[in-house]
């Protein structure tokens, strides 16, 4: 099957079936949730902040193909960026990291781009 | 590694017997059923026998049969041909909450169009009551469509009752019967049915080729017009090749129907306790022995189906879900909504349909992989912690 006709590209499929930075960060800098069961989607996201820089982010996140690998992608994403720069990165960006998502799941990647904020956001109102 | 297929309620592999009698349809035989010459009466015979093996199967006569392009067509064709002939007697509707859509999105338009239609709720286990029927029933309700057994739960309605009920109120009754056709015993005498709708790639037939039962006399309005072909009920130029295969799948559910069901039903039962056992909080959905002999369909707790299904797929094994994250409306399935499943239960369901291919070993082998994948995806799931 040629890689258009499959619903998602090989990318999302390989951080769906092998995602990185699965877990929980003890005592994070910032932890964020976005996404609720009614609506099939919850994440989860710690970050540790050293010297405003993201050095670790770890996420957990109940959801379907899209959604697990927008996490994971987004953990990747903002592993040594400063604060600042975390917060430039859009869902588009992350689905963009992908190699693209399908119409109708990119309001997953919405969720990985909440959940980050609200990790920020935790982080700004504990520092 | 052997691909599993365990999605036959979505469509059956064409069975080799049926693609072979179709074969000089294509060919040889290529003439139009409604042409005098000939070449239009060899085609035409073999559409008649084929409309035999169909009245034969489920106790009709064969002029109560009308070929249409599948299950979809015959539900929208019922309910709006019923509403449109019958309107100078009423306007009303009764049907069920979890009917296919093409039942549901057809009575949704005839709303549009000054009709009323009630939707039934289920119990628990997806059963319609045949009392709610009796209830909704007013003076101008013209038709009662409930359907034989549910497409994704698997619960068999109890439709003989239904139907009598309607019977006895001068009602038209319809059976949407595309999932037990070919598969469970249907005679339309005994069910008490006036209308049914049937697809052929539901029992190992071709797609695009259905039909519709019209009991003698029930009133109906052509959905196609155009052509007096099928004793002018339905224009359009018959479908040869798909109706000698859906005749030709006839056959073989006729042959065959005791022994599938006896033996899909063994391995559904071992399916579905093999899962709902290795597997905790895991729980089956629709009716535990009121059911389609080859459906099982489960909820898996603080997992999303589509997640599920996809690493299925990696292992060569196709399912499907009620979760929201396959449908385009992004709204868990209507139906584990209608049973009163929560909807984080509904997001976890697959549902399992067997079919004549398939083999106590595939099923072992999903008994071995499913756990494993529910184990790896709840290692993942934030509500799998919070629980504990």
């Amino acid at each position: 099957m040629s890689d258009q006709l499959k619903m998602y590209s090989d990318k999302v499929m390989d951080h769906f079936l092998n995602p990185r930075n699965v877990g929980e960060i003890d005592n994070p800098d910032g932890l964020g949730k976005a996404g609720n069961p009614v609506c099939g989607d919850i994440m989860e996201l710690s970050i540790r902040v050293e010297n405003n820089v993201i050095t670790d982010a770890r996420f957990k996140t109940f959801g379907c193909g899209a959604a697990i690998a927008t996490s994971s992608m987004v953990t990747e994403l903002v592993r040594n960026r400063t604060v600042d720069e975390a917060l430039t990165i859009s869902n588009k960006a992350v689905a963009e990291a992908l190699g693209g998502l399908p119409p109708i799941k990119m309001h997953c990647s919405v969720l990985a781009e909440e959940a980050l904020r609200a990790a920020i956001d935790d982080f700004r109102k504990k520092s | 590694m052997d691909k599993i297929y365990l999605d036959n309620a979505a469509t059956t592999p064409v069975a080799p017997e049926v693609v072979q009698a179709m074969l000089p349809f294509m060919s040889q035989v290529y003439g139009n059923a409604s042409s005098i010459h000939s070449f239009g009466q060899e085609a035409k015979a073999a559409v008649e026998r084929a409309r035999d093996k169909v009245a034969t199967l489920i106790n009709a006569k064969p002029e109560e049969i009308v070929f249409t392009s599948g299950g979809t067509e015959s539900d929208n064709w019922v309910i709006k041909g019923v509403a449109f002939a019958r309107k100078d007697k009423g306007n009303h509707i009764i049907t069920s909450a979890i009917e296919h859509h093409a039942v549901l999105e057809t009575c949704a338009f005839l709303e549009t169009q000054g009709f009323k239609v009630t939707l039934l709720g289920v119990d628990k286990y997806g059963l319609v009551d045949p009392d709610d029927v009796k209830k909704a029933i007013t003076g101008k309700t013209i038709l009662i469509s409930i359907m034989h057994a549910n497409n994704e739960i698997g619960t068999m309605e109890p439709i003989a009752e239904i139907g009598a009920i309607a019977r006895g109120h001068g009602i038209y009754y319809h059976t949407d019967a595309v999932q037990t056709f070919g598969h469970c015993p249907i005679d339309v005498d005994e069910l008490n049915v006036d209308l049914l709708s049937a697809s052929a790639h539901k029992f190992s037939g071709p797609k695009g080729i259905g039909l519709l039962y019209i009991r003698k006399g029930t009133r109906i309005a052509p959905y196609l017009h155009g052509g007096d072909q099928e004793r002018s009920r339905r224009a359009s130029t018959l479908n040869v090749p798909g109706i000698v295969g859906l005749g030709r799948a006839v056959e073989i559910a006729q042959k065959e129907m005791e022994s599938e069901s006896l033996r899909q039903t063994a391995l559904r039962d071992c399916l579905i306790d093999g899962l709902v056992s290795s597997i905790e909080e895991s729980n089956l959905n629709g009716h535990p022995l009121k059911r389609l002999p080859n459906n099982a369909n489960i909820s898996i707790a603080y997992v999303e189906g589509e997640a599920m299904l996809l690493t299925l797929d990696m292992e060569g094994i196709g399912v499907s879900t009620g979760s929201a994250c396959t449908s385009s409306s992004l709204e868990p399935s209507h139906v584990l909504a209608a049973i009163g499943l929560p909807v984080e239960l509904a997001h976890g369901s697959l549902r399992f349909s067997l079919g004549r291919n398939s083999t106590r070993q595939e099923i072992e082998r999903v008994l071995a992989v499913l756990p494993v994948i529910v184990k790896k995806l709840r290692a993942i799931s934030p509500l799998y912690r919070s629980r504990a």
